[in-house]
């Protein structure tokens, strides 16, 4: 009796499970399944992303302020920053930082990569350390560096004098151009690390055989470098470098924390162009405008990946 | 190897890795060992100008007690872990379904759905602070760390779908095919097969998510304006600044209290990071 009791809760336990399995049997099907399972991204994408991208680009074309309705006025707000002494300031600021920071960037990782390459003692636990500057919150990375800077008591200051290389203390921040140097010196010193570790990956992939064999044929170091490392590091090096060229370019809180654009906007990027014109003077249509001038580049970018995506493919 | 053999292997090794080696350590760590000694200074010794900027002389904690007591820095610790755990975990879910059925499943706009979220993926916030401020008013959540909650997923699930798809591309089908003929449906296949074998992948996309929500700042600095709400990136570099003066001292401690979690949870995961970013480079 026992045992016809529980054959039959089994049996009902069974049909109840059949009906739920046909209930859902579409979603075994792959077409359905897949819609199902990545209708929450794409809803996230149109509402998150497209949608602010479409009202950035409405915004761009109205005189909003924070706080008041706007009316549609064009392209006036282009017109404007196109002739906007500051904006093209901007222009001209993002240029430098970009190719700049970018430059230094691709040499020092490549360098960064070839020691890291290299078998020594405790090589693992410097890969560890050396990622600290691209891993921690940039903003709070920077303020250390804003200590740094800092013309009375800044260590930096206090080294060079101490060493005789300057006889009074730098105005660092101060400075137009010593600024964007010390901007770019941050941005250089936050992504290395990244670049690095990329290029590493690259190198680890280069067969050792190919190194062996430009050695028999008599290459040194420096061939070898120029000849197989380089060549073959190529398709990591172009990926990272574009992607960070659009990093660099839409950058924010280096600049933001290091100089807030000053002084005398000679450090502005579009980033901090446009929170200042959007928040600080509640133009929000202006600063729309000019966080757009990122896209350019975006796009350029995405065009470029996505057709070494479809290579690939 | 002769004596000059050995010299000149020395010297190579000096010029090729030492050399450098020491320049990148310097470079980029000596930084933080100017955050770390600032932050155990006292004040009379961090504003005398005669002291030494290297080293301290009295170390004390006192700028991490006035951070514990005379700071909400409790509260943005507390508001940034809230923030990274919930939009982690919802990214996550959300980058497990779609990544599934991108790198598995054959239909219809997989293709497109694949190129959109890495299309946004490479989307700066720089671009969409400006309108998504207008969404955050329009929504009642300005000043509300439930503001950074909503806009997170802008740049994290794309993250995820993307870091996902190619960790479940390198599990073969196979395993997950075999236990559905031989009886499976298909999510007891996913739940017992697949899910456990990407478990490695789940938790470094889930390490990685919770930095980049960590670390945000501009959403953070846009959106929010209260002490009570901010996240530690966000409050930091505005709470210790009054007028002209900054707090170095609690400034310093702060930052590095806020930075340690991090890199702790980052320095053992960062190379399944990167071997995703740069295996389609060099597949490619």
């Amino acid at each position: 009796m026992n045992v016809a009791r529980t054959d039959a809760a089994t049996n009902e336990e069974k049909g109840a499970r059949d009906t739920q399995e046909s209930r859902f049997a579409w979603l075994e099907r792959e077409g359905p399944l897949g819609y199902a399972l990545t209708a929450p991204t794409v809803l996230i994408l149109l509402l998150l992303i497209a949608y602010p991208f479409g009202l950035a680009l409405w915004l761009s074309m109205t005189n909003k302020l924070v706080g008041q309705p706007g009316t549609f006025v064009g392209l006036k707000n282009f017109i404007f920053l196109l002739d906007d002494q500051v904006f093209r300031q901007t222009v001209g600021n993002t240029l430098i930082y970009t190719s700049a920071a970018v430059f230094f960037k691709v040499v020092l990782g490549v360098a960064l990569a070839l020691v890291l390459k290299q078998s020594f003692r405790g090589n693992f636990l410097v890969r560890g350390l050396l990622l600290l500057p691209w891993i921690v919150p940039a903003s709070l990375s920077t303020l250390a560096w804003l200590w740094v800077f800092d013309s009375l008591h800044g260590v930096l200051n206090w080294a060079l004098v101490g060493l005789n290389i300057v006889k009074v203390p730098v105005n660092w921040l101060g400075d137009p151009t010593l600024a964007k140097i010390a901007t770019i010196v941050v941005n250089v010193w936050r992504g290395t690390p990244f670049f690095g570790i990329a290029f590493l990956a690259g190198l680890q992939s280069i067969s050792e055989e190919l190194f062996d064999a430009a050695k028999v044929d008599g290459a040194n170091a420096w061939h070898s470098f120029w000849k197989v490392t380089l060549p073959l590091l190529q398709p990591v090096l172009v990926v990272v470098t574009i992607f960070s060229i659009v990093q660099t370019l839409a950058d924010f809180q280096i600049v933001y924390v290091l100089t807030r654009g000053g002084p005398v906007n000679a450090t502005h990027l579009f980033g901090t162009l446009a929170f200042q014109t959007a928040f600080q003077t509640g133009r929000m249509g202006l600063g729309a405008a000019t966080s757009l001038f990122v896209f350019p580049a975006l796009a350029i970018l995405v065009i470029f990946e996505l057709r070494r995506l479809r290579e690939a493919i | 190897m002769s004596k000059i053999g050995i010299v000149r292997r020395f010297l190579g090794r000096l010029i090729t890795l030492y050399v450098p080696l020491a320049f990148f350590i310097f470079f980029f760590l000596a930084p933080f060992y100017w955050m770390f000694i600032t932050s155990l200074k006292e004040n009379k010794e961090l504003y005398n100008l005669q002291a030494s900027r290297l080293w301290v002389s009295a170390p004390t904690l006192r700028h991490y007690q006035e951070l514990f007591t005379e700071t909400a820095f409790l509260v943005w610790i507390k508001n940034s872990f809230l923030v990274a755990l919930i939009v982690t975990a919802f990214s996550l879910v959300i980058g497990i379904m779609a990544a599934y059925a991108l790198s598995r499943l054959r239909f219809k706009g997989g293709t497109a759905v694949g190129a959109g979220v890495f299309i946004t993926y490479l989307v700066p916030p720089t671009l969409l602070f400006i309108p998504l401020a207008s969404v955050v008013h329009r929504l009642g959540l300005y000043d509300s760390w439930w503001a950074l909650v909503v806009t997170y997923p802008t740049f994290m699930v794309p993250f995820c779908v993307w870091l996902l798809t190619g960790y479940f591309r390198s599990i073969p089908p196979d395993m997950e095919e075999c236990a559905m003929i031989d009886g499976c449906s298909r999510f007891q296949a996913i739940w017992r097969i697949t899910v456990p074998l990407a478990i490695p992948g789940l938790v470094s996309a889930g390490i990685f998510a919770f930095t980049m929500s960590w670390n945000e700042f501009i959403y953070g600095l846009t959106f929010l304006q209260s002490s009570s709400q901010r996240t530690v990136p966000v409050a930091v570099p505005t709470e210790f600044v009054l007028g002209d003066a900054f707090f170095w001292g609690p400034m310093m401690a702060a930052a590095l209290l806020g930075s340690v979690p991090i890199a702790i949870a980052y320095a053992f995961f960062a190379r399944y990071y990167v071997e995703g970013m740069t295996s389609g480079a060099i597949k490619g």
